[in-house]
Order: C-alpha cells, then structure tokens, then sequence
C-alpha cells in the first residue's frame, strides 16, 4: 500500500515535470509572455470583482438572516438595554459605511478596468474632496464618542442604591466562588494568606464583618430589580468576570478588587418564556438531539473571558435571578455552608 | 540540471562580473558573504523574506489545527496524531495546554516574525536603497546583523516548540501572572523563558534595521529626491520604522521585568497570588502595570505591520490605476497623524481591565480619532482608483483587497473603539475577527501584493500570472468566509481562545458556523501551496524580467536587471519630479519615470 502510494507521488512528480516542461517550451513560442496583462485579462479580472462584490454582499445579508437570530438575547439588565440601544445605532452607521465604500471600491474596479486604447485620467489631488472626507467622519465620529461616554460614565459610576446587593466574585484556576455580604451588607476583609481549607477565598477570620458573609460555588443567586454591586478578585491568574446577557463584564486582577454593577430585569424563570429564548434554546437542543446530549432549559451564566490555563473553556458559573422572596429563601438556605461559622 | 537552475540571480552576477570594476566587493565574492552573510540590502532582503514564508507557512498550518479542533470537537484526526505526536495529539485530539500553545505561537509568528519582521524587513530592505536612489543601507554591518538577530530569534521561537512542557501558551499578549508562574500553566515553564529571550532578540533585530531605514532614507537620498517627491512606500517606512525606534524598546523593558518576576524574585507585575497550594510572597506589583507596558508597544505594532501594508499598496494602486495616487500630500498627512496617535491609544486594549473608566474614557477618545486618517487613506485609495485605467496585475488584485478588507475590518474598529460597546464584545470573537481583517489580512495582502510586484527585483523573473490571479481569488474569497462569520460568533458572546465551545449548552447552536470558519480556512491554506509553488517555481525558472515590466516611475526600474552591487552601475541617477506622474496629459506615455527632467512651464505633481 504504501509502496503504492509512493509510487503515485512519484508518478505524478514526472507527469508534473514534463507538463511544465511542454508549458515552458511552448511559452517560447508566444508572442506576448505569459506575465503580460492582456485586454482580456483586466476585462475578465474587472468583471470579476463585480461579481465579487455581488457574492459578498449576498454572503453577508445571508449571514445576518442566519445567524443573527443566535446572537445573545436582548439585554437582561438596565444598563445592557441602552448599550444594545447605542450598538444598534452604531451597527447601522457601520454597515452602511461598509456596504457604500466597499461596493464604490468594487464598482470602480469593474468600471474602470484597463484597457489598451483607453487612457486614466490625471487627477492628483482636489482640497474639497478631501476636505469632505476629513470633516464629515470628524463629525459623525464626535457623535459616536460623544454618547459612548454619556453611557460609559453611566455604567462605571459607583452603585449608590440604598438596598443594593454586594456580590464578590471570586476567581480561581477553574472555578468561581460568589461571597454575599450578608446582614450587615458589608463583606468581611480578606487576604490570600488566609486561604486554606474551607476558608477558599481567603477571609479574615478575625473580622466581625465577615462573620455573616455567605460563599457559595456552582451557582449564585441575585434579586430581580436591585442594583447589584459585583466586586472581582483572583486568586493566582488574571480572569475576566463576562456575564454576557447582562452586557458585563470586568477583569479580575490579582492584587487589587474590580468592581461592576447592573441592575437585572429579568428572571431566569422569565427569560425561559422570552420568545426569542424559546427560539434560540430551541436550535441548541436541535444541534444537541443530534450529538445525542440531552435537551436543557436556558440559564444566565458567569463565564470566565481571559485565558487563565488549560481549563479556561470551562471555567464558569450559573447565575439565578429570582424574584425578591426567592432570592431570600434562597439566600436563607445558604447560610449553613458558611465559612466563617466555625469561628 | 545544476547549471539550468542555477538561480537568475548568480547569471546576471557573472554576467556583470567583468563589467563593473569600481566596487571592490565584487572580487571577493565567497558563498558564505554572499548568501549567508551578506551585507546588500538585496540579499538580505530575500533572507527576511524567505525565512518569513517559513514561518507563515509554520503559523498558518497551526492555525489548521486549532480551528479543526474547534469546528469538530473530541474528533479524532490522524493529521493531528502526526503532527504533533502522542504526546500532544493523542488518538488524533488536540490537547488543551496544546490548543493554548498553538494559538500563542500562532499569533507571535504572524504579528512579530511574518508581519513585522517579514513585511518590513523585506521590502524596507529591497526597495528603500532602490526607490531614494542609494547604494545600499546607511550601514550593511548593523543590517546583516538585524537578520541574523531576526534568524536566532526565529530558531529559539520555533524550537520551543520541540521542548517536553511545550512553547509558551499564555496568549501572544503573555499576560502575567500567567506567564509569570510556572505553577499556572505547563507553557509558562521553559516554553516561556524561550519566549522571552526571543523576543528580546527580535527586539534587537527590529531596532537594527529600523534605525538604519531612518538613517538611510534621511541621509542617503539621491539628488532631487526630495521628501515631497518620495514615494508613500518609503514614507511609510520611515513612519513604521520610527514607530519600532520608539515603541519596541518599551516591549523589551516590558519583557525584562517579567522576567526578573521569573526567576529572580522580583514582584513588579505579581500580587497576593495563592498557586499550587501555597501563598507566594510577592506582594505590591500589578498585573495592570504589564498591560500598559506590554501595550504602549502592542498598539503601535498593529501599525508597525499595517503601515508597510499602505505604503506598498499605494504605490501599487498608482502604478496599476496608471494615475497619480490621490492626494500624496494627505496619504503622508494621515500616515503621520496615524502613526502619532497610534502612542496615545493603547489603552482601549484595557477597558475591562480594571483600568481607572476614566483613563478609558480618554482613550476612547484618541482612539475614535485615528478613524479620521484611516478613513481618508481609503477614500483616496477608492479615488485613485476612479476613472483608472486598471491593470490586472495580481499585485494589483492583491492590493484592491487590502482596500477592502481594511475598510471591512475597519469600521468595526469604531464598535470595539467605544468602550461602552466594548464591555460586551471584549475579548470575543468580535475581536478575533476585527484584528484578523483590518491587519492580518490587510497586511498579509499587501506582503502578497509587495512580492508579486516587486518579484522582478527581488529575483529577476516574473511569476505566474494566471496562477496568482487563483491564489488571489482563492484566498480573498476564503480570507472572508474564515472571519466574517467570526462576527456572529462574537455577538452570540463566544469567548475566545476557548479549547472547546461544547464544554457547556450555551454555545451549542453555533457549531455550523464554526465548520463553516474551518472549512474556508483549510480550502485557504492549501491555496497557499499554489503561492509557494509559483513562489520556488519562479524563483528559478521563471520568465526573465524585463527593464521595467510595470510601467513605472520609481527608481528600482532604472537599475539594471541585475543584482550588482551599489545598485546603479555608473553615477547614481538625479531625481526630476515626483513619483506619480502617471498618464499625465501632454505627456507621449502614460508614465514618466522620476529621472526625466520637467519640462518647461511643467508643475512637479507632489510639489504644491
């Protein structure tokens, strides 16, 4: 077999050899060389970015009417409804911007392919054409930067609600922890030199505030409808704290706390009856009937966006948003596991 | 057979051999100062440019291997088994620390030895002496030297990949501590430390040539050749070069506090870290300080490898349109006003790093500025080509599709440049494809444009024309079905470098998209063997070049079709008129090469 395969390889190296060997010894016998541009050559050439041009937009638009249904639901947060707001808005302007000079770049591709009786017209410079295109992007990027702003400013305020929820996510090679503040609402200290057993995030066991300080891994709860003020901290490698359907996300740095806030809109049990969720939850368990895995219900999760080792891919949690009495007996439940309860 | 393929260029050689006597150099030709260290610009020309296809070649098979591990996960390929053994491919499937790896190295090879190294070292090389009118570098010494720095730096990167804990894996931004603890990672061990002292020669190979481009194009340009008559080639690599000058030596600092952190115990970049089952000592240093190190470099290198792209295409897109590029004054303008802001910029890398948002709002800012520039450079790129009289060279097909993928990739700069919008897509495929279009391809396209164009010179034969016209239309057309779909990926919030997007339900729908990516992107990479092919095939039996096979103006094609040394055999040619007068009227042809003196009551084109 091998000897076969061998001996094919060889085969076709000689077929190769004297095909170009024909192919060099005719070229001799041409007039024009075979690098020389014909009016053949930019007719077909120039028609062929015509035709480009029509297949891409076409490969685009087909796109869009694809998958845009699988991009993440609309926004399940205050903030993330403005940000899907200003996208929209941005995603227009670009769109437009990409179909209009790509298709003027390939229309005069097309147009003005060469030809050897024609001549190009010299046309070195025009101040007011470049004049317009140096003034109107400067006018229409000002709007751009100036409501990105408006927003950004907006989202990395301090959360200054009086009942909000203080969540510290708490990232390790590979998994999350979640600490709630509990009754006192404020989060206990906590160093890295305290890590060790139970005591997985590193709390001072000495600090009354921590005392009441809940930690739970695999799943964490937050309330409908309440600010929840999320500060981030790692452990040993940078980590990024991305809860994509809430239009967040912050890094963790080990070494300093990173904060974010949002206020959640709706529940899990809520986006599980969301039309577009249904939908979309619909073409995952289609795709996993056929990989034979079974069929799952939607949840909000807590993925980890930076590279953080092997197991990067699978670093993440699942979050629950609950209704205000949910959320408390579901808090309540928590209390047992507690850290610090031993103390 | 050894006589026939004896490349063109050892022909002309001896052809010219007893011809020119004013240069001493000729006499003592031996094998190893001529192909291996050679001080012309030519030759080491071709030496950064035939070691950058190796290594494209080496990034782009990785490529292959991750993406078929991400469009059909925990299947087994037998491809993967024997590329990269049992070890890292048991049963045909990709390892996870391997995946790391192979995306790590992929990036560092493109970025650093094909785009920067590759791009710049070549054709600053080849064409700045060429197109100022010199006869060589200011200093051959410091420019063989940048290629051997540039080869050992090469060798170390790609021989870390032959070490038991595997090459570096930390991403090719080698974030700390990651990077830092060879606790975190198998890559971080040995992988890393090679990583480093690579880079740190790559370094040193960078600054060596860029300071000898600025010395030469400053101090070495023939008479007439003003710097308004030079072509946008040679400003954009003086702009780039001066970029490398200023940014690269930031890397190396960058470079050199990591690894103190390493290995002598220092804390500039490591904080409160638990690792291994034990707390480390290092207290005080900071992650975030690594990031703008490591970016004040970071940015600019997008323009490092960018600018030459623009430089070669314009003068590509002149040549071919047969007209003067449009508004020379503005494309210099522009490629100034990019390359300073590209230092004010870096920050919008660092949105979500825990940067102060108001720093980010000021990077905001300055970022959204550098649309302004780019946004000129293509409408007078789209100018130029209007009302043209466009020659189908593959050069030229190469360079209209650097215009288009960098207004593709472009306009999505202006999202990601937005922080507020950036929170969503940070580090998401988004990303992946917005890099991927406005530099990888814009600058692997122009690279390809710079070789189809000036393979006379480079080698004094002509490629394959219809076998470049199917290399470009394969690769565009794949370039695109790779990584436009990469934007829905991204907006469906996929993370990347991700080993595996099944590992949990959320991103199960979008596996077809990902098969999609894979399958341009292996159809992509076998086109690539139709590049090489032409590439070697040309290289020794191609057509013999003529004089000037493109009509046109700059000064490289007033040399003879030889590589001699100093370029121009007798006195070194005077510069009469800028580089664009292409189908001026009054004029009998449609090019008038930059020596031919104006005539009276004539205007020089770049002149007012």
């Amino acid at each position: 077999m091998n000897f076969l395969v061998l001996l094919a390889i060889v085969l076709l190296i000689i077929a190769g050899h004297q095909l170009l060997r024909v192919i060099e010894l005719s070229r001799g016998l041409k007039k024009t060389k075979e690098w020389q541009l014909t009016d053949h050559d930019n007719n077909l050439m120039g028609k062929a970015m015509l035709a480009f041009m029509f297949l891409f937009f076409a490969f685009f638009f087909w796109q869009v009417d694809r998958w845009i249904d699988r991009s993440l639901p609309p926004a399940s947060s205050v903030h993330g409804v403005k940000i899907d707001q200003l996208w929209d808005y941005n995603m227009y302007l670009i769109t437009v911007v990409f179909l209009i000079t790509n298709a003027f770049l390939f229309w005069f591709a097309y147009k003005y392919r060469g030809n050897s009786k024609t001549k190009a017209t010299y046309f070195p410079h025009d101040n007011r054409l470049e004049m317009a295109w140096t003034v109107v992007p400067a006018i229409v990027l000002a709007f751009v930067i100036i409501f990105g702003l408006i927003y950004w400013n907006e989202i990395t305020s301090e959360a200054t609600s009086k009942d909000k929820v203080t969540v510290e996510l708490y990232a390790k090679q590979f998994s999350w922890n979640a600490r709630y503040a509990g009754k006192d609402g404020k989060l206990g200290e906590s160093n890295y030199r305290h890590i060790g057993g139970s005591n997985a995030v590193g709390m001072d066991t000495t600090d009354a505030a921590g005392f009441d300080d809940i930690v739970v891994s695999n799943e964490f709860h937050v309330p409908v409808n309440k600010e929840i003020e999320f500060f981030m901290r790692s452990r040993d490698v940078l980590h990024g704290a991305y809860m994509p359907h809430f239009r967040a996300q912050m890094n963790c740095v080990p070494g300093m706390v990173t904060s974010f806030k949002f206020i959640p809109t709706k529940t899990t049990a809520e986006m599980r009856k969301d039309k577009y969720v249904i939908k979309m939850m619909a073409g995952i368990n289609a795709q996993r009937a056929k990989a034979n895995k079974e069929p799952v219900e939607f949840d909000y999760l807590l993925l980890c966006n930076k590279i953080c080792g092997s197991s990067h891919y699978n670093m993440q949690m699942n979050l629950v948003v609950d209704t205000q009495a949910d959320y408390e007996a579901w808090l309540a439940k928590q209390k047992a596991v507690k850290v610090v309860a031993s103390k | 057979m050894a006589t026939e393929t004896k490349t063109a260029l050892e022909k002309d050689h001896l052809a010219h051999h007893s011809h020119v006597h004013d240069h001493d150099d000729e006499h003592h030709e031996t094998f190893v100062s001529k192909y291996i260290f050679s001080m012309d610009h030519k030759m080491i020309s071709r030496q950064f440019l035939i070691t950058a296809v190796v290594m494209g070649v080496v990034a782009m098979t990785m490529s292959i291997i991750f993406r078929m591990q991400l469009a059909w996960p925990g299947e087994k390929f037998a491809f993967i088994n024997a590329v990269l053994g049992d070890k890292w491919g048991k049963d045909g499937i990709l390892d996870p620390n391997m995946y790391l790896a192979l995306v790590t190295i992929h990036g560092t090879l493109m970025v650093f030895f094909v785009l920067t190294g590759g791009l710049s070292g070549t054709f600053s090389n080849l064409l700045i002496p060429y197109q100022i009118g010199a006869r060589d570098m200011a200093s051959g010494f410091l420019n063989m030297l940048s290629f051997w720095f540039f080869f050992v730096s090469s060798a170390i990167m790609l021989s870390s990949c032959f070490i038991d804990d595997g090459p570096a894996s930390a991403g090719w931004t080698i974030y700390p501590p990651l990077s830092a603890l060879p606790e975190a990672m198998p890559g971080s061990k040995l992988g890393m430390t090679m990583w480093l002292i690579s880079m740190t020669l790559f370094v040193v190979s960078s600054l060596l040539g860029s300071l000898n481009y600025i010395v030469t194009i400053i101090n070495l340009r023939t008479k007439g050749m003003k710097m308004t008559r030079m072509p946008l080639t040679i400003w954009a690599f003086l702009i780039t070069a001066i970029l490398g000058v200023l940014s690269f030596p930031v890397l190396v600092s960058c470079v050199a506090l990591l690894i103190m952190d390493r290995s002598f115990g220092t804390s500039f970049y490591l904080s409160d870290i638990y690792i291994g089952g034990h707390p480390l000592d290092n207290v005080g240093g900071s992650p975030i300080l690594f990031e703008h190190l490591f970016w004040f470099l970071g940015h600019p290198e997008v323009y490092i490898v960018l600018l030459p792209a623009l430089g070669i295409t314009s003068e590509i897109i002149a040549t071919n349109s047969r007209k003067p590029i449009f508004g020379y004054r503005a494309m210099i303008g522009s490629m100034l006003a990019i390359g300073f802001l590209s230092f004010i910029v870096w920050g919008h890398h660092m949105f979500m790093t825990g940067m102060n948002p108001f720093l980010g709002s000021v990077f905001v800012f300055t970022t959204l500025l550098i649309a302004i520039p780019s946004a000129v450079k293509a409408f007078n790129y789209i100018t130029t080509l209007w009302k043209g009289n466009i020659q189908y060279t593959p050069a030229m097909l190469f360079s209209i599709g650097l215009v288009s993928s960098f207004i593709t990739g472009g306009v999505t700069g202006i999202i990601l440049a937005d922080s507020t919008l950036d929170i969503n897509v940070h580090d998401t495929y988004f990303v992946v494809a917005h890099f991927h279009i406005v530099m990888g391809l814009s600058a692997i396209f122009g690279m390809f444009a710079g070789v189809y164009h000036w393979f006379p010179k480079l080698f004094l034969r002509m490629m394959n024309k219809k076998l470049g016209y199917v290399h470009f239309w394969l690769t565009f057309i794949t370039a695109y079905g790779v990584f436009f779909p990469m934007h829905f990926l991204g907006l469906a919030g996929v993370p990347r470098r991700y080993y595996t997007n099944s590992n949990f339900p959320m991103f199960d729908n979008l596996v077809d998209i990902n098969e999609i990516v894979t399958v341009c992107a292996i159809i992509g990479a076998l086109s690539q063997g139709i590049f090489l092919f032409n590439f070697f095939y040309s290289m020794f039996r191609g057509e013999r070049a003529p004089q000037n096979p493109w009509n046109s103006n700059t000064l490289e094609w007033t040399t003879p079709m030889a590589n001699i040394h100093g370029n121009w055999p007798g006195a070194l040619p005077t510069v009469e008129r800028w580089a664009y007068d292409y189908s001026k009227p009054g004029a009998e042809k449609d090019f008038i090469p930059q020596t031919v003196a104006l005539q009276e009551g004539e205007h020089d084109g770049g002149g007012h």
